[in-house]
Order: C-alpha cells, then sequence, then structure tokens
C-alpha cells in the first residue's frame, strides 16, 4: 500500500503543477456546487423560516417532510433528474442532460431540503424569544421574517456551510446527470470516482486531500467574512 | 429585501467563478456512449483529439458498462453508441433504437488471479475447464454483476462450461454489480479470481500481485461495435456528425489510430472493420 507521506506529497505536486486540467476540474466544482447551495438559500432560507415562524395547519407533516427530505440519497436524485432532463423526459427537450447545468438542478434538489428544515429549527427557536416583542411592535408577517432571518444570520451561515459540504462531496448524483465528460462535466468527486476505477488509488486520494483544503478554504473564508461583521456590528 | 453576508459573498463568487470559468461550450459537440474499458484503456483520450482536429466536433463520451449504456442511448441521450456486446447491439438495431451497427475493434478477455492460484488454472487457455475447476473448489471469483458487456460474455462463458453461478451468489461467486475497475479494487482485496478484458487489465494500476492465469482461448474473443442512435426515433440526434464520427472510426485513419494505441508496448485493440 502506498505510504500516506506519499500521498500527501503526490496532491502537493499536483497542485503546485498547476496542472490546468486540475484546475478546470476545480473551478468547475465550484461552480456548481456555489451556483447550487446559492439556489438552495434563495428557496429553503424563507421556506424554512415561514414554517419556522408561523403557526398552520399540517405544519408538523411539513416539518416532517423536510426532515425527512435531508437524507434523500444523492444516487436516488441523480436518477430523478436524469429520468426529467433524458432526450424521452418530460424535460428533454432543454438538451440539459450531461451538463453542468443538470449537475446544479440536482444538486439544488439535494441542498434546499438541508437548508430549509435547519433554517426552519433556527428561526422556530429565534421566534419564541422575540414573539412578544413582535406581537407589542404589531410587526406584520413579512417584516416578521425578515428580522428573524436578519438577526440569525450568523447560524444560517452554518446552515450554508452544512449544505455546502453535502454538495461538494457528493458523486452519486452528478455522475448519473453530468456524465463525467472529461472538460465538460468532470469535477471532483467524479475524477475521484474515476481514479479509483482505474486502479490509480494515490492519485484518487491526492485529488481528495485537494477537495478537503478548498472545503477548509471556502469554510475559513466564510468565518473570516462572519468575523469582520460580528466585529463591524459592535463598533 | 433581506441582506444576509453569505448571499452577497456567494453572488460575488459567483459572478467570478463565472467569468473564469472555461469558455462557453461550443454546439457543434456529439454525446457517444461508451463503455468503461475504452474510457479507462486512456484509448478514447488517444484517438479523439485527432477526430477533433481534423472535424472541428467535439465528442463527448459517457463511459457507463454497456448494460446502461444502451438504456441511455435508447433514451436518445447520445447520437453514437459504441460497446461490447453483440447481442444487445443487434436487439437495439432490430428494436429501431439503432441505425446499423458495425464492427470496430475487437480484444480479449482474460482470468486475472492471485499467485496463490487456489484453483490451479493458472497457465490453462481452456476457459471452461478453468471455469469448472473454480467453480469445483469454490475459489472466489468476483463477477461485475452490472449487466455489462464484460458481465453477459461472462455469464455466457459460465453456462458454457456447464457451472450454475446464480447457486453460489453470495458464497464463492461474488458479483459486486460495480464497474471493472472497481470490480478489480474488490476481487484483488478478497484473493478472488477475476474476468477482466485485456485493456482495463494492462492499464489498471492496482495490480499488487495479480497476474492473468488464463488467456488465449478463442471463445474471450471480445467484439466492439459502433451504431448511430436512430434519428427518425429521437428527432435530437445530430445524425450528420455522429455518421462522420462512425465514418472516421471505420476509416482507415481511424483504424490505424486504434492499432496505433499502445500501453507500455503492448497493443491493446485490434481493429477489424470490413
Amino acid at each position: 500500500m502506498d505510504s500516506f507521506s506519499g500521498i500527501l506529497v503526490e496532491a502537493i505536486g499536483l497542485i503546485l503543477s498547476w496542472d490546468p486540467d486540475v484546475i478546470e476540474i476545480i473551478v468547475l466544482s465550484l461552480r456548481v456546487t456555489l451556483t447550487a447551495v446559492a439556489a438552495a438559500c434563495l428557496i429553503g432560507l424563507p421556506l424554512g423560516a415561514i414554517v419556522g415562524a408561523f403557526q398552520f395547519p399540517m405544519r408538523t407533516g411539513v416539518i416532517i417532510a423536510m426532515n425527512t427530505l435531508m437524507g434523500l440519497p444523492p444516487v436516488v436524485v441523480g436518477l430523478l433528474v436524469y429520468l426529467m432532463l433524458s432526450a424521452s423526459g418530460p424535460m428533454g427537450v432543454l438538451g440539459l442532460l450531461y451538463t453542468p447545468t443538470a449537475m446544479i438542478v440536482a444538486q439544488t434538489i439535494l441542498v434546499t431540503p438541508i437548508v430549509a428544515a435547519l433554517t426552519r429549527q433556527v428561526i422556530e427557536d429565534l421566534n419564541s424569544e422575540y414573539a412578544e416583542q413582535f406581537a407589542s411592535l404589531g410587526v406584520g408577517p413579512f417584516d416578521r421574517v425578515l428580522a428573524l432571518l436578519w438577526d440569525a444570520r450568523y447560524s444560517l451561515l452554518t446552515v450554508a456551510l452544512a449544505g455546502f459540504g453535502r454538495a461538494v462531496a457528493e458523486v452519486g448524483a452528478v455522475i448519473i446527470v453530468g456524465g463525467n465528460i472529461n472538460h465538460v462535466t468532470r469535477v471532483m468527486t467524479t475524477t475521484i470516482a474515476l481514479e479509483t476505477s482505474k486502479g490509480n488509488l494515490q492519485l484518487a486520494l491526492a485529488l481528495g486531500l485537494i477537495l478537503l483544503t478548498i472545503a477548509v478554504i471556502v469554510n475559513g473564508l466564510l468565518m473570516a467574512i462572519r468575523g469582520t461583521a460580528t466585529r463591524a456590528a459592535y463598533v | 429585501m433581506f441582506r444576509c453576508n453569505f448571499f452577497g459573498f456567494a453572488a460575488t463568487g459567483l459572478l467570478a467563478l463565472g467569468l473564469s470559468g472555461p469558455a462557453a461550450a461550443q454546439n457543434d459537440f456529439i454525446i457517444v456512449q461508451s463503455t468503461t474499458s475504452t474510457q479507462n484503456s486512456g484509448l478514447f483520450d488517444y484517438m479523439l483529439p485527432k477526430f477533433q482536429d481534423e472535424t472541428g466536433v467535439e465528442v463527448r463520451v459517457v463511459a457507463v458498462g454497456t448494460g446502461q449504456a444502451i438504456k441511455n442511448a435508447a433514451n436518445g441521450d447520445g447520437d453514437v453508441l459504441f460497446v461490447h456486446a453483440k447481442a444487445s447491439e443487434e436487439a437495439f438495431v432490430a428494436d429501431g433504437d439503432g441505425v446499423s451497427r458495425s464492427d470496430v475493434m475487437y480484444n480479449d478477455f482474460v482470468i486475472v488471479g492471485p499467485p496463490s492460484d487456489p484453483a490451479g488454472v493458472a497457465g490453462s487457455s481452456d476457459i471452461a475447464v478453468a471455469l469448472a475447476q473454480i467453480a469445483e473448489v469454490e475459489a472466489p471469483f468476483a463477477s461485475r454483476g452490472d449487466d455489462s458487456g464484460t458481465h453477459k460474455a461472462e455469464l455466457n462463458l459460465w453456462a458454457d462450461a456447464g457451472v450454475d453461478v446464480d447457486a453460489a451468489s453470495g458464497g464463492w461467486y461474488r458479483e459486486t454489480g460495480s464497474g471493472m475497475g472497481a470490480t478489480l479494487n474488490t476481487g484483488t482485496g478478497m484473493n478472488a479470481y477475476i474476468m477482466t478484458d485485456r485493456a482495463t487489465w494492462i492499464s489498471f494500476g492496482n495490480k499488487g500481485d495479480y497476474e492473468i492465469a488464463v488467456e488465449g482461448d478463442a471463445k474471450m474473443f471480445n467484439q466492439y461495435g459502433i451504431i448511430l442512435v436512430n434519428p427518425e426515433k429521437h428527432s435530437n440526434v445530430k445524425a450528420e456528425q455522429g455518421q462522420a464520427f462512425i465514418d472516421w472510426v471505420l476509416s482507415e485513419e481511424g483504424q490505424a489510430t486504434i492499432a496505433d494505441y499502445k500501453i507500455d508496448g503492448q497493443q491493446l485493440f485490434f481493429p477489424n472493420a470490413n
């Protein structure tokens, strides 16, 4: 078995060599995942906030559904999106199968329930704290949701990161709808799967290490933004 | 609107990535549904740039098992089918999903096994006898089990050897349900015999101490065929570019390119278009 130091050396070598193929794969990974997370936040944050802040019939059912969908298997999402986008599927005319857009759609479906369900919990806790104040000030429902989302923004940052972690690490969905086509839909995780199947375990692990490093950088950047914003808030 | 910080960040990041991303994909491309053996062996990386340089048509390869490739192509999700399971390919054409089928090239299957050779089949060139022997001593055998071309060929060879592998499934006969590379990784990890196409084996990077045990039987011939997906059935099929690719693969130049592809001095595929 290859030593782990060998893998580390290979990973560093890969980064330092600035191989255009590797860079292309990294950029596409980030493009797909960040777009999917942004789309999931656009849908999931308001949805989770509304469910968290208000009482309505069947609310428990909605919460159970959202929590259950957090566990959606990526490969199932991949199959559903494939069937939708396939040339013989209902949306086949769009010609989106085997494109990065298809991968973004699949990951958005995966991540939205996570964002919505976690947002619901965060907002519900905050809402119970604010409820009396809202009532006494006569705050309308729209402003309520906005105020809750704004005041919970740092917790929601972690929510978005949970979604990012899920999306950047999954391979089951993107390999089906993207097809792992070289220079078109090949991302970090599908490359790792491909290199593993070629028996290039060292290269596969080195790529895994790079993927982890990217996740660390993204998390670090967001924490830095949060830190700066928190300090600014107290000036 | 509410102004969450990460929204701004995400938007900025997306914009930057969008701008720095690769130029918008050209429209002149075809999708080829093919198999892992042609992809993993590096053949496509070697031959496709030549076709692209000549015609300007980009070839996008989706490499999956032959069974899945045929189903994807039958759904119209591809312009050309390039796989290795002749009976299934002929059925694909007979069902009206494909226009016509042409032979492209062949290689052969081999059985690889651990150096301890528990079934004593090393050096054999009679596949029926070797498989019967493996079944007799119940030596572990890792099968693809994924309806791929290799899997279909393997099942035919077992039937030919008079062994009922269904009965042994989960015992000494282990179906991984995954691609060739994954099955090689799994099989070598449990000291099992594995049937693989020679091209994948030569280019496989995790051989360990495994060696070819059985080879050279004419029954282990592995024929690849190419088919244009029927544009009359699926109007999205790019018949013109797809046919141009098929014509090139079958041309003298395409065939010579296939023959030229070598790893460690070994030729992986033998062109045999008519």
